[in-house]
């Protein structure tokens, strides 16, 4: 979600590709350097100029966040995910070391959209000793590793050799972890409980929680999940886009509809039912 | 007004939490009563979601009499109140509400908005309408939906299907070149849509067109 958000505290400008690109290439202004990283990566520029910049930028040391983080390495790190261009898979890995809880995170989600499983044992890696983690790092809001992010990416990639390590995690005490490693289990197993541990979700009294599990679900392609979705206390904007993604995962072995002969099946027809009641 | 609504409007007005204003506004749009008008549309202003939802059900379920209470307070609404009571209007269906529901699906600037008209455009009950307007304002809806089924956000242009497959059914069997249009628009949102909801909602809406009975759609429109 905010990976899509224009950079704070800076207006959105129009930028040409070239522009862009060489805003990206210079080391002088680094705030223009940040926000051509975020740009490249909004607007999915595929030259492999751009995504060379990118790359580079992975590696940076001269932006540096009061808290010792890599702002440009982050943005960079995400924009390689949208972008879409396999070649980026080992840098993006490597960034799985990085000393940046974020850069981390944001490595983790990028090679979960970038759909290549060679990046599996670096991934794993992080979940070591994950049970057990269970204090917030001092002074941050978040735990020793974005687990929640790592174990999607294992879970979206079908790694099903990460299964023994991902399913101690469904019972993690943060919501939030065990709702991706239910999410994971499914995808990896299509074992209904995973998906019913996701769908009892729905009803926490934590709104933030619910929207979490509709996301998840979404995921998943669990279709008997879907009237669940449908009659969750969450906003209707956020049912449509779950439904539709359980729609697509559902159907996406069957694609493309681009005959009107394609047949329909009836799962597809209720869930689609159900969207026209929520617009 | 009776006693009872007063009160109960007394508690809109008093409720001192979010929660406790839902729960008001839930019991004061059970009562269905007319009374609740300028409440419930007061309550679409406050920044609520929850209230705001209990509302305009109320406003729904009243039907008819709540449309124009609505749009006589349109333009002295917040921004959140004016999405609130397109609903409404898009949920109430009554053809009064074409012109603003035409403007918020072409225009405007939240997509929830825009979704919410899109549907709405399709399902007016347009035989409220007598015949000579009726069909100039279908063919106002067709346009619109049209341009809405090219929105750059996938929900509003599933919403166009959604829409455009509603009107269909209600166009009059002499206009068979509108109805040729709605297949014409599915089946390019079929064959080039980049998003898979998008494109399955367009085939399930071809297989409906292809499917239904002319004749009777026809016959009901007409009556």
């Amino acid at each position: 979600m905010g990976s899509d958000a224009t950079p704070t505290g800076i207006t959105e400008e129009s930028l040409t590709v070239e522009q862009a690109i060489a805003n990206l290439q210079q080391t002088e202004d680094p705030s223009s350097r940040y926000y051509a990283a975020w740009w490249i990566g909004r607007f999915r520029v595929r030259e492999p100029i751009a995504i060379d910049a990118l790359i580079q930028a992975l590696n940076d040391e001269t932006d540096r966040s009061p808290d010792g983080g890599y702002p440009l390495r982050r943005n960079a790190a995400r924009a390689l995910g949208k972008v879409g261009d396999r070649q980026s898979v080992p840098p993006l890995a490597a960034c799985l070391a990085c000393a940046d809880y974020y850069v981390r995170e944001a490595a983790a989600q990028s090679l979960e959209e970038l759909g290549d499983a060679s990046c599996a044992a670096a991934l794993a890696a992080l979940l070591d000793g994950g049970m057990e983690d269970t204090e917030l790092r001092p002074g941050t809001p978040h735990l020793r590793q974005p687990y929640d992010a790592v174990i999607e990416a294992l879970g979206t990639l079908g790694v099903k050799d990460a299964i023994h390590v991902i399913q101690p995690f469904v019972e993690h005490p943060v919501p939030r972890i065990r709702y991706a490693a239910a999410r994971a289990m499914y995808q990896l197993t299509q074992e209904s409980q995973y998906g019913d541990r996701l769908v009892q979700a729905l009803g926490e009294t934590d709104l933030q929680l619910r929207r979490t599990a509709l996301m998840d679900l979404g995921a998943t392609g669990y279709v008997p999940a879907a009237g669940a979705i449908a009659q969750t206390h969450a906003e209707n904007s956020l049912k449509l886009i779950a439904l539709k993604g359980l729609l697509e995962s559902h159907l996406a072995s069957r694609d493309p509809i681009t005959t009107e002969k394609f047949e329909l099946p009836a799962s597809a027809t209720h869930i689609m039912e159900l969207m026209d009641s929520l617009l | 007004m009776t006693a009872t609504i007063q009160t109960l409007i007394q508690a809109v007005e008093a409720a001192d939490s979010k929660p406790r204003m839902v729960e008001a506004v839930r019991h004061l749009a059970s009562t269905q009563s007319p009374d609740s008008i300028p409440t419930l549309i007061q309550v679409l202003g406050y920044n609520n979601p929850g209230a705001a939802v209990a509302a305009v059900d109320g406003l729904v379920r009243l039907g008819d009499v709540a449309v124009r209470p609505l749009l006589d307070e349109l333009d002295g609404y917040n921004y959140g109140a004016r999405a609130w009571a397109i609903r409404a209007l898009s949920e109430i269906a009554h053809p009064d509400g074409l012109e603003i529901l035409l403007a918020a699906a072409q225009s405007d600037f939240a997509l929830s908005v825009r979704r919410a008209a899109a549907r709405g455009l399709g399902r007016l009950r347009w035989q409220v309408l007598p015949t000579d307007e009726r069909e100039a304002a279908q063919e106002k809806a067709l346009e619109t939906l049209l341009t809405a089924s090219q929105d750059m956000e996938w929900v509003v242009r599933y919403a166009a299907i959604v829409g455009l497959q509603a009107l269909a059914g209600a166009i009059a069997s002499g206009r068979d070149e509108w109805r040729s249009q709605i297949r014409t628009c599915f089946e390019e949102l079929i064959n080039t849509d980049d998003t898979l909801v998008v494109r399955s909602r367009a085939l399930w809406g071809l297989q409906c067109l292809k499917s239904a009975v002319w004749s009777t759609q026809a016959l009901k429109s007409v009556e």
